[in-house]
């Protein structure tokens, strides 16, 4: 009888033991084929340069087009996604701080909002821009990829100010500040952490994302100068490339995604140290 | 003066207000949207037909959804059923048995696996679990399959949803008070059976819906998949053959979308599907989490 | 200040062994426990009597929560701390044996600030140390469930709702079903950590009432911080402050006479 636990107490603590280490050993898997490679085939000319001519017959060039329209897709859509996410976060800890059912009501709503796939808002992107009469552009692109991460700047920074204490709120309140100073001057400050984790997530899940940007930021091998012209990303060359039926494509899009790899861990090492210094930094 | 710092507090506060009515209503707007240019489709077929019907011929008007429903359900099942257990195991592992040192190592582990772009498993997938299934675990199962199959995309989608449920359950098993398991260990049980009677138990409508919120996840996921999946239009329940799910079917078929009549309405209704049944998954799962975490 | 305390030990522990007919149950020889850089119990040295009411007394935070906690083992749940010393419990040293640690814990009961009623029903509650020591005739366990339902006056009330969920049941009630659940694995010793500070006054004293007929047949450990409730119930007290145990001794004895300045400060604040 007491065995047979012991037994089974031990079989349990093996296998979920071994289950754990493994998501280690597949996050290292990944990483390290995606590093072994994308290093073979990655050279200057690939960060440096755009697409020539012949370059999707193994001619030369780089993907400098992609990496400078991610970059500037996820950093237009981290912009409209802070205008729109902070206020919204900081009225719901402000001035609904009261209102326990509303404030639920809405985190409720919200989680319910994070998951719906990206395709989707791709393609509600898609028919947004056919309502308007525009084409697969750059700022089509960055507002698509908005919607999709202002949900998780409102969650996340949420998340960090709904664990200050209304005692700090009613301090503040009582010095003769109105409800929206309150937000932005005390609030915020104290949250600042969260806000910070908020920007860096929705900013790595921005760059990252490639099926709402399939329909709306088109493709091109040029920078884009405007708004209104498309503009090539990241995942989208890696994708592209992949289907390529010629060795030397398909290399590049190894390298390629090793340049998307660096920047996401760059981004989420940074998010976990950069909260844990300042959520340090609020105890003092 | 003061009337300045009046009408700033007035204009922040629209601000505030507009920027959170926007968002929430979010999803009603995608909805709306996606049904207004879906509803051509309604005009020649009705909405059981379009599920229910395994016809797929655009060009002449035939739009039956079965084949990719069935392909996308399928997917996310078989990626259901790698990655519940792994979840629930780790997850227990990391909340009961595991040391401080191991908890803090694994923090940036999940965080980095569910920031990874789905391009990049839909490439690690190519590079690994395709061959894989293809070379050596069709022929030693005698089979013949190119490795672009249901298996290798459910495979591929279970290490993806991973990350997030496992966040989920350990958020959840940390919630369960010590006081029970010190309970259930005063009366004699050993480490285990506290563990399997208290804590599991008591964490039982959280976990399910961890599991409900992962496969609403797998099924709309879209790129990692259709990379993996062979992308071919049939209905057939060997996980060696290839699949078609919902979000490969939009993404596919993007470019071509405005030159056959109709096909916009088609793939419009396929991410009208994929958005209604998401939302209500979540929605119907969120509210049980948010009613046990209120308990 | 320590070699006061040995002194007062030494000259008490006669006291109580010497009398007639007197054993203890558990003894504790130089227990220490750390957590990283701080000392929470300090070279405690204590007997317990059998079938007396012993009392834990001091003010929050002085470590007797995690004393009561080192007695069966549950300090296992917390890594962070490091527990040296020995405790005997019926002659088995249990911080450094081989014996089986559920076994171990089977001999205490555990009442706990809080009840935490196990999320089945009531009456899996009482039936689950029971099927846990391997005992499977349905017979038996219903009488046995019955039995310490009925020793802790909750039979009647719960007769009729047996397998419905604890959670539907007063906090006092609970706190009940979660001392018939510990009485049902047969301890000899119960305890009890601050068992009546969430309940109302009407539910303490059925509680109170329990513990002392209890006493017959267990020896009960009751921490506590509240003085009139040590002056009510307790046969011997052990006074501890800051990890350490200031003074011990006789109920009676020792609130007439409180030897040290701190104990003395403390009955003036509890009065």
């Amino acid at each position: 009888m007491n065995r047979r636990k012991i037994i089974e107490e031990n079989i349990f603590k093996f296998l979920s033991g071994f289950a754990t280490y493994s998501l280690i050993a597949i996050l290292a898997f990944i990483i390290i084929i995606i590093f072994v490679k994308g290093f073979n085939s990655l050279s200057l000319d690939m960060v440096i340069k755009t697409p020539k001519g012949g370059y999707y017959y193994g001619g030369e060039g780089g993907v400098l087009n992609a990496i400078i329209g991610s970059l500037d897709i996820a950093f237009g859509a981290t912009f409209i996604a802070i205008l729109i996410g902070m206020p919204a976060a900081l009225y719901i800890n402000v001035h609904l701080i009261r209102y326990k059912r509303i404030q639920n009501t809405i985190r409720y709503l919200l989680d319910a909002l994070w998951g719906i796939p990206s395709i989707v808002y791709g393609a509600f992107g898609f028919t947004l821009m056919l309502f308007f009469g525009m084409n697969a552009s750059l700022i089509a692109g960055i507002i698509t990829i908005a919607l999709l991460i202002t949900p998780i700047v409102v969650r996340t920074f949420d998340e960090v100010l709904s664990t200050i204490p209304i005692g700090l709120y009613e301090a503040t309140l009582a010095l003769g500040s109105t409800k929206t100073e309150t937000a932005f001057k005390i609030m915020f400050k104290q949250g600042f952490s969260g806000f910070i984790t908020a920007v860096l997530l929705a900013f790595g899940r921005g760059i990252g994302d490639a099926a709402s940007v399939l329909f709306t930021a088109g493709y091109t091998d040029l920078i884009p100068l405007y708004l209104n012209e498309p503009a090539a990303t990241l995942p989208l060359a890696i994708f592209f490339q992949l289907g390529s039926p010629i060795p030397e494509v398909r290399e590049r899009a190894f390298a390629a995604a090793a340049i998307l790899t660096i920047i996401i861990l760059i981004i989420s090492l940074t998010a976990r140290y950069l909260s844990k210094r300042y959520s340090k930094s609020n105890l003092k | 003066m003061i009337l300045r710092r009046f009408l700033f507090d007035r204009i922040t506060e629209t601000w505030m207000v507009t920027a959170l009515v926007t968002i929430l209503l979010l999803p009603l707007i995608i909805g709306i949207a996606l049904y207004l240019k879906a509803l051509p489709l309604f005009e020649i077929q009705n909405l059981p037909h379009l599920i229910g019907s395994s016809e797929w011929l655009p060009t002449d008007g035939k739009f039956g959804f079965w084949p990719f429903i069935n392909s996308s359900m399928y997917v996310t099942v078989l990626s259901f059923i790698f990655a519940a257990p792994v979840c629930l195991l780790a997850g227990i592992y990391l909340t009961q048995f595991a040391s401080k040192n191991l908890v803090r190592i694994m923090q940036p582990v999940m965080d980095i696996l569910a920031g990874l772009p789905s391009v990049i498993y839909g490439m690690w997938g190519i590079l690994i679990i395709v061959p894989f299934v293809g070379n050596v675990l069709a022929p030693f199962l005698n089979i013949n399959s190119s490795g672009y199959t249901m298996l290798a995309g459910g495979i591929v989608l279970a290490v993806m949803c991973i990350p997030y449920m496992l966040n989920m359950l350990i958020e959840i098993f940390n919630t369960v008070p010590i006081g029970l398991k010190e309970a259930s260990l005063s009366m004699g049980a050993t480490f285990w059976q506290a563990v399997k009677h208290v804590v599991i138990r008591k964490s039982y409508p959280g976990i399910i819906s961890a599991y409900g919120l992962g496969l609403a996840k797998a099924f709309g996921e879209t790129l990692a998949v259709m990379m993996v999946v062979g992308n071919r239009v049939q209905i057939t329940h060997n996980p060696f053959k290839a699949g078609y799910p919902l979000p490969a079917l939009i993404a596919n078929n993007y470019g071509e979308m405005l030159s056959i009549p109709m096909y916009d309405s088609a793939l419009m209704f396929a991410a009208l599907l994929l958005l209604v049944i998401i939302l209500i998954i979540n929605l119907v799962f969120r509210y049980f989490i948010y009613k046990t975490k209120t308990r | 200040m320590y070699l006061q305390n040995s002194e007062t030990m030494t000259k008490q522990a006669p006291d109580i062994t010497l009398k007639p007919k007197v054993t203890s149950i558990v003894k504790i020889n130089n227990l220490n426990v750390h957590v990283g850089q701080h000392h929470i119990l300090k070279n405690i040295n204590l007997e317990i009597t059998k079938n007396k009411i012993t009392v834990l007394l001091g003010p929050s935070g002085c470590g007797k929560t995690t004393l009561l906690k080192c007695l069966n083992k549950l300090t296992d749940l917390y890594t962070e701390l490091r527990v040296s010393g020995k405790i005997f419990i019926e002659e088995d040293d249990i911080l450094n044996t081989q014996k089986n640690v559920p076994v171990i814990r089977q001999k205490m009961g555990l009442l706990s600030q809080l009840p935490y009623p196990l999320p089945i029903s009531i009456y899996k509650n009482v039936a689950y140390g029971i099927k846990l020591k391997g005992v499977r005739d349905k017979k038996l366990i219903e009488y046995n469930v019955e039995k310490y339902l009925r020793e802790v006056g909750l039979w009647n009330e719960v007769k009729d709702r047996l397998h419905n969920s604890p959670t539907s049941l007063s906090i006092g009630q609970q706190q009940r079903l979660c001392l018939a659940r510990g009485l049902a694995v047969k301890p000899r010793i119960i305890l009890a950590d601050e068992p009546t500070s969430s309940l109302d006054p009407i539910s303490s004293k059925i509680i109170e009432n329990l513990f002392r007929k209890l006493k017959k047949n267990y020896t009960i450990i009751l921490v506590t911080h509240v003085l009139r409730q040590a002056v009510r119930l307790a046969d011997n007290v052990v006074f501890m402050y800051y990890g350490e145990i200031i003074e011990q001794g006789h109920s009676k004895d020792l609130f007439k006479n409180p030897k040290t300045e701190k104990l003395r400060e403390y009955m003036l604040e509890g009065n």
